[in-house]
């Protein structure tokens, strides 16, 4: 190990120096369509990286993960917008957007967690689609959310005097919005995958790993499995208000389309596909999720070109893909691309 | 009054189709314990086939009860064998596997058959061609159209055959005997491969008869409808204490009149600031009352998990 350690700090310190020019280079690449997909990209790895903590480290179903998302989305954007006519600071509405979407999370949580594990699945995809109507309904008596036109203009990012949404040039390089958010998201998702793998070996991850495995053990052990699932709840939850966050300054514009079931399935899929409880296993499913999905857009235009018409809608193909993904996954790979090294462990312990 | 008498039997019948789609959740649930996701989606598959057939047979211009004849065994022998092959790829292979394996392969079969109907069908709603001129006629001081008390006596007459069967048949027995004990049921002689099997297939079956109603009842498809009655026929199974094929029968049935009343009512209790809109939602409060109040159901037994 020691002998390698010279190594590995040279692998981070190249990575490190690959993730800050990674913007520049990808817009030179590909174009700016992909820097935008990758802004994209890094709020889904913290979108997955809080539905891992409630589905991979507790094992909890959650279907309807997007909620939260929703709630943290249209927290910035009632009090950042002319909706309301208010402006609070970013700095403000920030935690105060993780702290409401960790209430609903405990809001969710409490009644259900002392339920078996898949009647809280169904509960939560109730939850999902309750959240939507309510937003998609809260346009009358009082306007609050406008309805299903959403709401625009919303305020971008800005720290201090410094706004994310206008051009700046440091050092030879011109940051446009699309590279400030990478940095500012970017930040974030270093520090959500820090959060979890300190989480992941904590004494709290350690009490998650063991009612996920056998509740009835953990609580004779001691644990007290209710908070500990409601801690799980409210910390994914929190994740997710944050991402949305980011994501309504980041739009400056939503609607409850944006929320809807088949968004929480994606997520739940890019948690499954890379690997359930293993950070960079999320992070990798996230990536390529979000990735490969862009990339079947250019599926319309061959089939176009190749038969003249086009057949499959690649959205309705990405679905398909992600359907027989799962099934294929839980019957095949179970643990995922990049299964988590306890898991593989287990499973090569039950071969045996 | 007669608002309300008109909110019961619309309750009643819409609630006799839910109750029809709770037995394949409730069967399914019952032997395996696993909440069948894709259920709601084979009965969307059930109403889009039965929708294509009478489209092509009223073309084609037969009598109308053949066409729904037609239509209905259609349906089912599409969706039996549908029910029957998803069980055999999607979820023997994980009967060993932990809890949330089978629970993500059925969400993904769910999102498969609704993808593919959409591929199929396409993502429009699809409306029913004017096949039947139902009588209307007045009881309690309620509308009713012939077509409606027809869903209704049907629907009664499949639960009560599936209560007998369940309870005198040979294959009953050996279901009975598979939900309490699997592993002592096939000591027994029982071949629970077939009997798992065959509730699938009874279940599919069943659910491409509710699909044929809700046709015929809203006189539309589409390729989502699937979601929201299977999220609904779910709670009804709940409701009535998961497992418990009686009680799915009463919790559909409850759950048809209590949101037909909520959402009749709803717009008067509020003063006309919540409005049908909000119907949808009743399902899932009542789910989650349920759930927090007595969660083993209204008919269900009370059992801690077991070790």
């Amino acid at each position: 190990m020691s002998a390698s350690a010279p190594w590995r700090r040279v692998a981070w310190v190249v990575i490190a120096l690959l993730l800050l020019a990674a913007p520049f280079l990808i817009e030179i690449l590909f174009g700016r369509t992909w820097v935008r997909i990758t802004d994209v990209a890094l709020l889904f790895i913290m979108l997955a990286l809080g539905l891992n903590i409630v589905v991979g480290f507790a094992g909890l179903l959650d279907l309807g993960y997007i909620a939260f998302f929703a709630v943290g989305a249209y927290c910035y954007a009632l009090l950042a917008s002319p909706q309301l006519g208010m402006h609070w600071p970013f700095l403000v509405l920030l935690p105060l957007g993780a702290m409401v979407a960790a209430v609903f999370g405990i809001l969710l949580g409490a009644p259900t967690l002392r339920l078996r594990g898949d009647y809280l699945a169904i509960v939560t995809l109730g939850f999902g689609e309750i959240i939507r109507v309510l937003l998609n309904n809260l346009n009358r008596p009082v306007n609050i959310t406008n309805g299903p036109q959403g709401i625009t203009l919303i305020d971008p990012l800005q720290i201090g005097g410094f706004s994310l949404a206008q051009t700046h040039s440091f050092a030879g390089l011109t940051f446009t919005a699309l590279h400030n958010y990478y940095f500012v998201f970017l930040a974030c998702a270093v520090l959500s995958i820090i959060i979890s793998r300190r989480l992941e070996d904590s004494r709290i991850g350690r009490a998650w790993v063991a009612i996920r495995e056998d509740e009835l053990a953990a609580a004779s052990m001691g644990i007290n499995t209710r908070n500990m699932k409601l801690l799980a709840f409210a910390m994914g939850a929190t994740f997710g208000g944050v991402a949305g966050g980011l994501f309504a300054s980041f739009q400056g514009f939503i609607s409850p389309e944006s929320f809807h079931l088949i968004d929480s399935i994606m997520v739940l899929c890019m948690v499954v596909l890379g690997g359930m409880g293993n950070v960079a296993g999320v992070v990798l499913g996230a990536v390529l999720l979000t990735v490969l999905p862009e990339a079947l857009r250019y599926i319309g235009p061959l089939q176009q070109r190749w038969f003249g018409e086009v057949f499959i809608d690649p959205s309705d193909l990405r679905m398909l893909l992600f359907g027989l993904a799962l099934v294929l996954m839980m019957l095949f790979r179970p643990s995922g691309i990049w299964p988590a090294r306890r898991r593989k462990a287990e499973e090569n312990h039950a071969a045996g | 009054m007669e608002i309300f008498a008109q909110q019961i039997v619309n309750g009643l019948v819409l609630g006799s189709i839910y109750a029809l789609v709770a037995l394949g959740y409730t069967m399914v649930y019952g032997i395996l314990g696993l909440i069948n996701f894709a259920h709601g989606d084979i009965t969307m598959i059930g109403a889009l086939v039965s929708l294509a057939i009478i489209q092509l047979l009223a073309a084609a211009g037969l009598p109308a009860p053949v066409i729904l004849l037609l239509a209905g065994s259609g349906a089912v022998v599409v969706c039996a064998t549908l029910g029957l092959s998803i069980e055999r790829v999607a979820y023997r292979p994980l009967r060993r596997a932990p809890r949330l394996a089978p629970l993500i392969t059925a969400i993904g079969v769910s999102i498969l058959l609704q993808y593919s109907a959409a591929l199929v069908w396409g993502k429009q709603y699809i409306s029913l061609p004017q096949i039947i001129e139902p009588a209307q006629f007045t009881i309690f001081g309620a509308q009713l159209t012939s077509l409606q008390a027809a869903i209704f006596l049907l629907a009664c007459l499949i639960m009560a055959g599936l209560l007998w069967f369940i309870k005198t048949s040979r294959m009953g027995r050996a279901m009975r005997a598979t939900e309490q004990n699997p592993d002592v049921a096939g000591l027994m002689g029982v071949n629970t491969n077939s009997v798992i099997a065959f509730t699938f297939v009874l279940g599919s079956a069943i659910g491409a008869v509710a699909g044929l109603m809700v046709v015929l009842y809203y006189g539309l498809g589409h390729y989502f409808m699937g979601f929201m009655l299977g999220l609904k026929a779910f709670t009804a199974a709940v409701l009535g204490g998961i497992g418990n094929v009686g009680g799915a029968v009463l919790g559909g049935l409850l759950l048809g009149v209590i949101e037909s009343l909520a959402a009749g009512y709803i717009g008067d209790l509020t003063g006309g600031v919540l409005g049908s809109n909000y119907r949808d939602i009743f399902a899932f409060l009542v789910l989650v009352l349920v759930l927090v109040l007595r969660p083993s159901g209204l008919l269900g037994h009370r059992g801690g998990d077991r070790v």
